[in-house]
C-alpha cells in the first residue's frame, strides 16, 4: 500500500503537552495546575439562554459567518471596550473558538513561502497553523528580562522581505505576559513601514490586572492590517461552547468566511444564542471572574517571593511563568520530577517553543485552597533541591 | 478597599489579615486598621460559620413565620419587632413590604417546640394580628452556599 499521509502533516510535531498529560492521567491524586480553562462554570444565565434556545427549537444552521444578532453584539463590545468601528455585516465573522479564527486567518491570507513571525513562548497551535497554511514560520525568542513583550528590535531582526503576518499573542498563554500601549506604539511604526499584517489573539484581552487591555487595532492605521481574534472561552468561562470571533478589513473576512463556509459551516448554534445573553448582561461576571483571578495571582507572586523563585509580575491571563534554571534541569525534568515526587502537575515552558525552556507554566484558574496545597508542595521540592 | 474586604470576609470569615492583604495586594497594617475600624462601627456584626445541620446528630427544625402586627404611635413597628427578636430562638427578624409586617426566622428542637413558642408567645403579644408558619423541609442554598454541594473538577488534567 502506498504511504496514506501528508508529507506536511507528519513534519509537524505533535504538542508536547500530550506527552506529559498521558503519564499524568495513568496517576492517581495528581494535582494539577495545568490546565489552561477556567475553573469557573458558564455563568447560569449564559447557560440558561442556551438552553431556553433548545427549548424554542434554535437548532438550525445559521448563517456561515453567524448570527447577525450576535455579529451586532459583538460589534456593540468592541466599541465599548476598544473604541473600533466594525461593520456587522462585512467585518466579523464567528467562528469555532479563537483557534478557527488563527487558522483559517492564516489561510486566507498566506501565499506559499510567505513568512508569518510568531513571538514564543506562545500558544501551541500558531506555529503547526503557519505551516498547514504553507507559510514559513519565523520565531522571534521572547526574553524575561522584557517581561516576555515583544521588542521593536526583536520584530525589525525578524523581518525580510517575504513576512507578511505578525502574530501578536497578548495577553499571552503561558506567560501571563501584557503589551501596554507605549509597548504597541512602539512596534506599530515597523509593522506599517514593512507593509506587514497582524494577527491579533487578543482571547485574554478581558484578563489583564494593570490598565485596561488595548488592542493593537485601536492605533492609527493599524485596523485595516489587523484581524482581532477574541472570543468567549477566557472572558465568560464557556471553553466547552466552542465560539469566537473574528473582526477586520472586509476583503480578508470575506475570504475566511469562504474557508469556513466550507470547512464547517457554521459556529454552534446553540453557544451563538448563549453568547448573544453573555456579551448583552455579563459584563459583571467577568468583572467578578477578574477580580478573583487577581487575587490569586497576587497569591502565587507572594508564595514565590517567599519561596525564593524567581518569577516576573505577569500582568494578564491566569498564567504565571516562573524560572526554574537555578535548578539546572531542564522544563521537562523539572516537571516530571515535581508530578513523580509531589503528585504536583504543571506545564513544562518549552511546550510553548524552545525558549520557554528553563520555565514553567503554572495556571491559577484554580481555587486559593488548591493553590495552597499546591504551593505548599511546590516548596517542599524547591527546598530538597537547594 | 472596605468594600473589597467585605466581599472576601463575607465568604471567608477565617481568613488571616496577612493572606487577605497578600490577596488585595494593600499593605497588612492598614488592612488590620480598616477590619477594626469596621467592627468598632459596625459594619462588620460578627463572624458566624455555617453549619448544615442535617449532617449532625442534632435535632433542629427551623420555621419561618410570617406576623401581620398593627403599629404602635410614635415607634412604628418597632417595638413589637424588639419584643420578639429578644427571644434566644428567634434568628431573625425582618420588616417586609407586602401583605405581611414581619418575617421571622425561628429554630427550636422539634414541631412542639416552634409551635408553642407561636401559640403561646407569639400569637398572645398584644398587637400581633396574625400569624402564617412555614417550616422548613430542606435547605438547598444558604447565605450564598450551595449545601450539598460537591466540588469536582470536571477539567481535562492538563490542556495547552
Amino acid at each position: 500500500m502506498r504511504n496514506p499521509l501528508s508529507d506536511k502533516v507528519i513534519g509537524i510535531k505533535p504538542s508536547g503537552i500530550r506527552k506529559f498529560f498521558d503519564i499524568a492521567a495513568e496517576m492517581d491524586d495528581v494535582i494539577s495546575l495545568g490546565v489552561g480553562e477556567p475553573d469557573f462554570d458558564t455563568p447560569w444565565h449564559i447557560r440558561d439562554e442556551g438552553i431556553w434556545s433548545l427549548e424554542k427549537g434554535r437548532t438550525f444552521y445559521t448563517s456561515n459567518s453567524g448570527l447577525i444578532e450576535l455579529r451586532r453584539e459583538i460589534v456593540n463590545y468592541m466599541k465599548r471596550s476598544q473604541g473600533l468601528d466594525y461593520d456587522p455585516k462585512k467585518q466579523v465573522i464567528i467562528t469555532v473558538g479563537g483557534s478557527e479564527g488563527i487558522d483559517i486567518a492564516l489561510r486566507a491570507m498566506i501565499n506559499p513561502g510567505d513568512e508569518v513571525i510568531i513571538p514564543q513562548p506562545s500558544y501551541v497551535s500558531y506555529e503547526p497553523c503557519a505551516i498547514l497554511a504553507d507559510a514559513k514560520p519565523v520565531i522571534i525568542e521572547l526574553k524575561a528580562e522584557n517581561e516576555f513583550r515583544l521588542t521593536a528590535e526583536e520584530l525589525r531582526a525578524a523581518i525580510t522581505e517575504k513576512t507578511k503576518i505578525l502574530i501578536l499573542p497578548f495577553p499571552n498563554n503561558p506567560t501571563g505576559a501584557i503589551m501596554e500601549k507605549k509597548d504597541l506604539e512602539a512596534i506599530v511604526p515597523i509593522l506599517i513601514e514593512n507593509d506587514i499584517y497582524v494577527i491579533s489573539d487578543e482571547i485574554y484581552g478581558e484578563l489583564t490586572y494593570k490598565d485596561k487591555h488595548v488592542s493593537i487595532a485601536t492605533l492609527p492605521g493599524m485596523q485595516e492590517r489587523t484581524i482581532l481574534i477574541n472570543g468567549f472561552s477566557k472572558a465568560y468561562a464557556m471553553t466547552g461552547w466552542r465560539l469566537g470571533y473574528a473582526c477586520g478589513p472586509e476583503n480578508i473576512i470575506t475570504q475566511m468566511v469562504k474557508i469556513h463556509q466550507f470547512a464547517i459551516m457554521c459556529a454552534p448554534t446553540t453557544s451563538q444564542y448563549a453568547a448573544v445573553e453573555a456579551l448583552k448582561n455579563g459584563d459583571e461576571d467577568v468583572a467578578l471572574m477578574r477580580d478573583s483571578y487577581n487575587q490569586r495571582r497576587r497569591f502565587l507572586m507572594n508564595a514565590f517571593r517567599e519561596m525564593g523563585l524567581s518569577c516576573f509580575e505577569p500582568f494578564g491571563a491566569f498564567y504565571v511563568f516562573p524560572c526554574i534554571r537555578e535548578f539546572g534541569m531542564s522544563s521537562d525534568d523539572f516537571a516530571m520530577k515535581l508530578l513523580e515526587e509531589e503528585k504536583l502537575a504543571v506545564v513544562p515552558g518549552n511546550a510553548f517553543g524552545d525558549c520557554g525552556d528553563g520555565f514553567i507554566r503554572i495556571s491559577y484558574a484554580y481555587s486559593i485552597e488548591k493553590l495552597k496545597t499546591a504551593m505548599d508542595k511546590l516548596g517542599e521540592f524547591i527546598s530538597r533541591r537547594r | 478597599m472596605r468594600e473589597k474586604i467585605l466581599a472576601i470576609i463575607e465568604k471567608d470569615s477565617r481568613i488571616s489579615i496577612r493572606d487577605l492583604s497578600v490577596r488585595l495586594g494593600e499593605d497588612e497594617l492598614q488592612v488590620a486598621n480598616e477590619l477594626k475600624a469596621m467592627e468598632e462601627e459596625g459594619v462588620i456584626c460578627g463572624y458566624h460559620t455555617m453549619i448544615d445541620w442535617e449532617k449532625t446528630s442534632i435535632e433542629k427544625v427551623t420555621a419561618l413565620i410570617e406576623v401581620r402586627i398593627t403599629p404602635t404611635r410614635g415607634q412604628g413597628f418597632d417595638n413589637l419587632a424588639e419584643r420578639i427578636y429578644k427571644y434566644p430562638e428567634v434568628t431573625s427578624v425582618y420588616l417586609i413590604s407586602g401583605g405581611f409586617d414581619l418575617l421571622i426566622t425561628l429554630e427550636g428542637r422539634s414541631l412542639k417546640e416552634v409551635s408553642s413558642f407561636v401559640s403561646h408567645k407569639l400569637s398572645t403579644m398584644e398587637g400581633v394580628l396574625s400569624t402564617a408558619t412555614h417550616f422548613i423541609l430542606k435547605k438547598y442554598k444558604d447565605h450564598g452556599t450551595i449545601l450539598d454541594r460537591k466540588f469536582e473538577d470536571h477539567r481535562e488534567l492538563i490542556t495547552p
